[in-house]
């Protein structure tokens, strides 16, 4: 009986390995799913390293990396259903849009599966813990802070964001402009959008430069914007005049940092950010913790967070990468 | 002949390119400046390109809604190309784009001559597998500009008698169809096949082989354009060129070329991609609210479609009383 039940058992989860492409390992896994916005972006592939890190140590844990092929609410519905019907424990999703995951999530709660959301957050109703990789006014301060230690005269700074409407960018923008008044002689002239376009940044770029001959930094809060930008300062001739600062990958800016265009940018640990978010989920979905306000969590190396009212938290400050350390991150992430 | 010269396609086009022009000048005078416009022109290239093989193919009938995707294909093997032998020469490299390119477009053409499946429906197909291809063979990860050799990143900047050899590619490739479309038995072939496809027949042209060509060269400017797009942005990864076909399309269709088939011109097609080029440079100069952009291009579009269907109407009515006199 038992051996049938083995042998039962290595079928159905060859079965399922071979269908989900992810490997159970024993009955008595603990499956982690990590919903990104889409699959193919350097950020959340680093992020599901972390996770499959944080796995490894925490033992028992199976990691199912997952999304849509395009940043949209509807792919990610998709995704988190078929997650549903799989009966995962627990689904870590950083979200493309705040709202519309809320009902599909929900559905999953209710089914007794695990939501948080990290990274991109979901509404406090559609997931039971928010983890921020860092907090959003620690960010606004820190993008202008890059700009504002390159030109301690003062100067013009423009920002080049993501779309109009896409919520982190818009909320850094926001906090930045709230501690505009600790940085004397720097002045915003202008935001200005690359819908995350290669193209598009890159002319919005040139736009600025032209529009501001005096322009003295770009910041752009988004990986695609910050090299477009980089690029379009290279391609201009303005290398030492205009300083393209922001957010952005170590990988993706090396070039950019070798070649003067952009002196600093930052950005949080991705892996780290993945760790963490495995960390809570598992300890969410053990119940080794529970998802109320000023409880807190352990997550593994990377240190402990503590939930406010909305049941979300910050991981830590953004890092900042420059010449001196860009080598050693450029083949990490 | 005059007049028909002054109320022709083209003409019209010019006008508003100038006028539009003139519109940016008063609020951007910089604009105008010979130098900025060559940097337009430059930016545009890519556009023309492939709006010049998308033209071609929507002569015959058809449409090819993956030249993005087959830009962005095309673009990813040559810069993974590049940074697996970084001392391969050049021409190597545009050689495999261009040749991949027409490949991928052969691929579109044989399912539609062969096959006889809806060029709309195939292209749709071959777009998603397209970009799936991409993923698969990056692993979704980007090339970055770090990774790409030098010469493989400076030769669309090089100059040559003061214009980038990107916009050089784009002035070769306008002569090069402008001759081939007016002057060879396959360019009047593409007129024929998509004009009349029965006449066609019947006069001995295999419209299908012909449509095969049409997707064949759109594919080979897309994979053109892939190496000059990653060469230019620095930069390779799934979503490059993401919606770009829309706007070869509707450079198309602005340049008076009849999604019906059979009425198109390589100057109309350039014309049409400069005048949304320079509606894309112009909005982030000329200090207009980003909420406002997107819906002021939809605009432009918009105009210039109902124009054109505006003037082709008028042409296939005076045809069609003609055939009832005659009969």
């Amino acid at each position: 009986m038992k051996r049938r039940n083995f042998t039962k058992l290595t079928a159905g989860l060859s079965l399922a390995a071979s269908l989900f492409g992810t490997s159970a390992m024993a009955q008595d896994d603990m499956r982690i799913a990590l919903v990104v916005k889409a699959l193919g972006i350097g950020f959340f592939e680093a992020a599901a390293e972390g996770a499959k890190e944080a796995a490894e140590e925490l033992g028992g844990v199976g990691i199912i990396y997952t999304g849509p092929t395009d940043t949209t609410a509807e792919g990610q519905i998709e995704v988190i259903n078929s997650l549903i019907a799989q009966g995962v424990d627990a689904i870590a999703v950083s979200s493309n849009d705040t709202d519309a995951l809320v009902p599909t999530l929900q559905k999953a709660m209710q089914r007794g599966i695990t939501v948080i959301s990290w990274d991109s957050g979901v509404a406090p109703e559609g997931r039971q813990v928010h983890l921020n990789p860092s907090s959003n006014p620690l960010i606004g301060n820190m993008i202008i802070k890059l700009a504002a230690d390159h030109l301690p005269d003062g100067g013009d700074v423009a920002v080049l964001s993501a779309t109009t409407t896409s919520t982190n960018q818009n909320i850094w923008i926001e906090e930045m402009t709230k501690v505009m008044g600790d940085y004397p002689g720097i002045n915003v002239v202008a935001t200005v959008y690359g819908d995350d376009l290669a193209d598009k940044s890159y002319r919005e770029a040139t736009g600025l430069m032209q529009s501001y001959p005096d322009l003295d930094a770009i910041i752009a809060p988004t990986s695609v914007g910050i090299v477009a930008a980089a690029q379009a300062v290279a391609d201009a001739g303005k290398i030492g005049e205009v300083n393209v600062t922001g957010l952005g990958l170590p990988s993706e800016m090396a070039g950019a940092i070798e070649s003067g265009a952009s002196k600093s940018f930052a950005i949080w640990n991705p892996i780290d950010l993945g760790y963490s978010a495995t960390y809570i989920a598992h300890a969410l979905a053990s119940g080794a913790a529970a998802a109320e306000p000023g409880a807190e969590i352990s997550i593994g190396r990377v240190g402990t967070i503590t939930l406010d009212d909305t049941n979300s938290a910050a991981m830590a400050d953004p890092f900042v990468y420059d010449a001196s350390n860009i080598e050693q991150f450029k083949s990490i992430f | 002949m005059l007049k028909r010269l002054i109320t022709s396609r083209e003409a019209l086009l010019i006008g508003a390119i100038v006028l539009l022009l003139v519109l940016i000048s008063t609020r951007f005078p910089g604009f105008v400046r010979p130098a900025n416009l060559a940097n337009v022109f430059n930016d545009t290239s890519p556009l023309i390109l492939l709006a010049i093989g998308q033209m071609i193919v929507i002569l015959t009938k058809c449409i090819d809604l993956s030249v993005a995707a087959n830009l962005a294909l095309t673009g990813m093997v040559v810069s993974m190309v590049n940074v697996a032998a970084p001392g391969l020469p050049m021409a190597v490299i545009l050689a495999v784009a261009i040749g991949l390119g027409a490949l991928l477009g052969m691929f579109n053409g044989i399912l539609v001559w062969k096959l006889q499946i809806p060029p709309i429906v195939v292209t749709l197909g071959t777009m998603t597998i397209f970009r799936g291809t991409i993923f698969l063979l990056s692993d979704g990860k980007w090339v970055n500009s770090h990774e790409m050799s030098p010469a493989f990143k400076a030769l669309p900047r090089t100059d040559f008698l003061s214009l980038p050899v990107l916009s050089w590619m784009a002035i070769i490739a306008v002569i090069l169809f402008t001759i081939v479309m007016t002057r060879t038995t396959l360019g009047r072939a593409f007129y024929a096949a998509g004009g009349n496809p029965h006449a066609a027949t019947y006069a001995g042209i295999n419209v299908g082989k012909t449509q095969f060509w049409a997707f064949t060269i759109s594919g080979a400017l897309a994979g053109l354009t892939g190496y000059l797009w990653v060469s230019r942005f620095a930069v390779a990864y799934v979503d490059i060129a993401g919606g770009f076909e829309l706007d070869v399309v509707a450079a198309c269709v602005i340049g008076g070329v009849s999604i019906m088939g059979g009425i198109g011109t390589v100057a109309g097609a350039l014309l049409g991609a400069l005048f949304l080029g320079i509606i894309k440079n112009a909005l982030p100069v000329v200090d207009i609210s980003p909420f406002w952009q997107l819906a002021i291009s939809g605009g432009a579009i918009i105009i210039a479609v109902a124009l054109n269907a505006q003037a082709n109407r008028e042409k296939g009515r005076i045809i069609l009383k003609r055939a009832e006199h005659a009969t």
